[in-house]
């Protein structure tokens, strides 16, 4: 942690008297690529702009190779920064836009249109220079704009949702460009997004956070199989939640509507005959076949929703409902409505969340 | 459909006529020079006068130092309050109003009153000090519509973001006004200093009273003494006018355009 690249410590942010951002603990390692993931107003937008000097922190400080950069002007923190809204200067053209933080730094114009010619080939627009932002599209103007952001080797690159005014297709083309683009230059890298496909599929570690504080930090992997707390397995993917009842606290034993469930943990102090709630992700449920899990529940098929390549059935089972995912088979059409189905799943899938 | 739309070219001829019979009838008149005969010697003699060419002269060069000090005022004024004050804008409206509101006879009076030759800056001493005074008038007589056009200009851009966007750059504020903003607002700047110009070549009431030799004055001269020339006048301020306004129309082809968000 000592030795972090960007360390963030106890950083407050507080609007007249509204606290956005409550004591945030971050730390960031060289060339990581780090989203910071949360629903609107959760104080993602602050930190960034924190980091990039917009906005003053109340208290807390922030550490790039261990130098407190809060008192410095933004223009002076040697820091990249891709905006939501694109904000190429419309008066110059790519190669001016690119080149601005060049000519600023007092790069020599040989050397600039060099360091230009190199980016705008890393961006896939080599040719691209004399074109104005309102002759190229949104997905282009972004990536002239990333390449902007890149020109003048900043130490840091701050990604302010860039991708959130694309349409479907291009923001996952430009996502994949973007990741690949830092992995080849190593930079390190805050990405901020409310969009958890988003955040799960560039980054190296997420940070989900809500309403100013950190829920939980880690690998895309470990956040969505391992969630912290209930709002972290809410927010990031689909979740069922069941409804169960202590059998045996010691055994780990619930009842789930009707079937006696062996569950990994329970909450500390569990008494038998409690209610507790179990959650388990849509596809660790499966319509019961060949290869079963450790617990089989009969129920209803109460939705059938047709996603393509995926299939999601709502299955009522005594008290609870589930939704299950499973892949689409051409040669077996969906169950219909109301047909009884079993469904199986494995026990050690199940997780109890603290709030 | 067809009545609705009769009517309406009703109301709009009626329109058209009330401003343009009088600039006819005036336009016509100034051509009677000669008994009987159309002639533009009206015209002729006035260009010819060396009194409006050095008037003329005088009122451009005012024009042109009240548009350099307004843009230097507004611009920056207008930028921040957008930029970080917010909260100041009804205040900038209500300020920059004003001259609308006040009649320049009363900015002039309170102009001679702080400037005289007894107060601690006495401007009006010196020729000199009197067209830094006039100078400064005019700046405050066009503020209403600098300040606009302006904020106009700034209104069309994403003043925040650009202004952001400059500054990680490595860009200093002044940096990012001079390379950003003042280039993506040209054209309100210009449109602003058009409107300065049309307003500082008719201006009477400031340079009769501070004494100054402006083509105002020199309008109202030739009214009080001849009887054709003054048509003349009044026709070639027109146009002078209307070549601004045109002029801003044609710089709007020229604005940066804004860029594509799909």
């Amino acid at each position: 942690m000592a030795d972090a690249f960007l360390r963030i410590d106890n950083l407050v942010k507080s609007f007249a008297g509204n606290t956005v951002v409550k004591g945030v603990n971050l730390a960031f390692e060289k060339g990581e690529f780090v989203s910071l993931l949360g629903p609107s107003g959760c104080g993602k937008t602050t930190i960034l702009r924190m980091i990039a000097g917009f906005e003053r922190p109340t208290s807390g400080q922030i550490l790039v190779e261990g130098q407190d950069i809060s008192p410095l002007p933004p223009n002076r923190r040697k820091i990249g920064m891709v905006f939501q809204a694109y904000a190429l200067f419309p008066n110059m053209n790519v190669e001016d836009n690119v080149g601005f933080g060049l000519k600023i730094a007092g790069v020599a114009r040989d050397e600039r249109r060099a360091r230009v010619e190199e980016m705008l080939k890393l961006i896939g627009l080599p040719g691209y220079g004399k074109r104005f932002p309102f002759e190229m599209s949104g997905g282009q103007q972004q990536r002239v704009a990333l390449a902007r952001a890149l020109a003048p080797k900043p130490r840091m690159l701050l990604l302010d949702e860039p991708l959130s005014a694309l349409d479907a297709k291009i923001r996952v083309s430009l996502r994949e460009e973007i990741r690949a683009i830092q992995r080849e230059l190593g930079i390190t890298t805050v990405f901020v997004t409310h969009d958890q496909e988003e955040a799960l599929s560039i980054s190296d570690r997420i940070v989900v956070l809500s309403a100013g504080n950190v829920e939980q930090v880690g690998a895309p992997f470990e956040i969505y199989n391992k969630p912290a707390t209930r709002f972290v397995a809410t927010f990031v993917g689909q979740i069922n939640t069941l409804t169960g009842r202590v059998v045996d606290g010691a055994a780990r034993t619930v009842d789930l509507d009707g079937q006696v469930v062996h569950v990994p943990a329970l909450p500390t102090g569990a008494a038998a005959g409690s209610e507790v709630a179990l959650t388990l992700r849509p596809e660790a449920v499966r319509v019961a076949g060949a290869a079963e899990g450790d617990v089989t529940l009969d129920g209803t098929v109460a939705e059938v929703a047709f996603l393509g390549s995926v299939i999601r059935l709502k299955v009522r089972l005594g008290k609870n409902n589930i939704d299950l995912d499973t892949f689409n088979d051409p040669s077996t059409p969906p169950p219909a409505l109301g047909n009884t189905i079993r469904v199986s799943l494995n026990s050690s899938d199940v997780f109890v969340l603290a709030d | 459909m067809i009545a609705r739309r009769f009517w309406a070219w009703v109301v709009f001829a009626l329109g058209a006529a009330y401003f343009l019979l009088p600039l006819l009838a005036t336009f016509i008149f100034s051509l009677q020079m000669r008994r009987g005969r159309l002639t533009f010697d009206a015209y002729l003699s006035v260009f010819a006068d060396a009194r409006f060419q050095a008037t003329f002269g005088y009122s451009l060069t005012c024009a042109v130092f009240a548009i350099i000090v307004g843009v230097a005022i507004v611009l920056p004024a207008a930028y921040f309050v957008r930029l970080r004050l917010q909260w100041l804008r009804p205040l900038m409206e209500f300020i920059t109003l004003l001259p609308l509101i006040v009649p320049p006879i009363i900015l002039v009076f309170g102009h001679i009153r702080m400037f005289n030759s007894s107060s601690i800056l006495p401007l009006t001493n010196s020729a000199f000090g009197t067209d830094v005074l006039i100078v400064c008038g005019y700046v405050t007589l066009a503020l209403p519509y600098m300040y606009r056009a302006i904020d106009t200009g700034l209104r069309t851009i994403d003043v925040g973001t650009l202004t952001e966007a400059a500054t990680i750059l490595g860009a200093n504020p002044i940096r990012t006004m001079v390379s950003v903003i003042f280039p993506n607002i040209f054209v309100a700047v210009l449109s602003g200093a058009f409107l300065t110009f049309a307003i500082v070549i008719g201006e009477f009431v400031l340079a009769s009273l501070l004494n100054r030799p402006a083509f105002g004055v020199y309008m109202q001269n030739v009214g009080a003494n001849r009887a054709y020339e003054p048509s003349a006048l009044a026709i070639v301020s027109f146009a002078l006018t209307w070549g601004a306004m045109g002029v801003i129309q044609l710089l709007d082809r020229f604005a940066p355009k804004t860029a594509r968000k799909d």
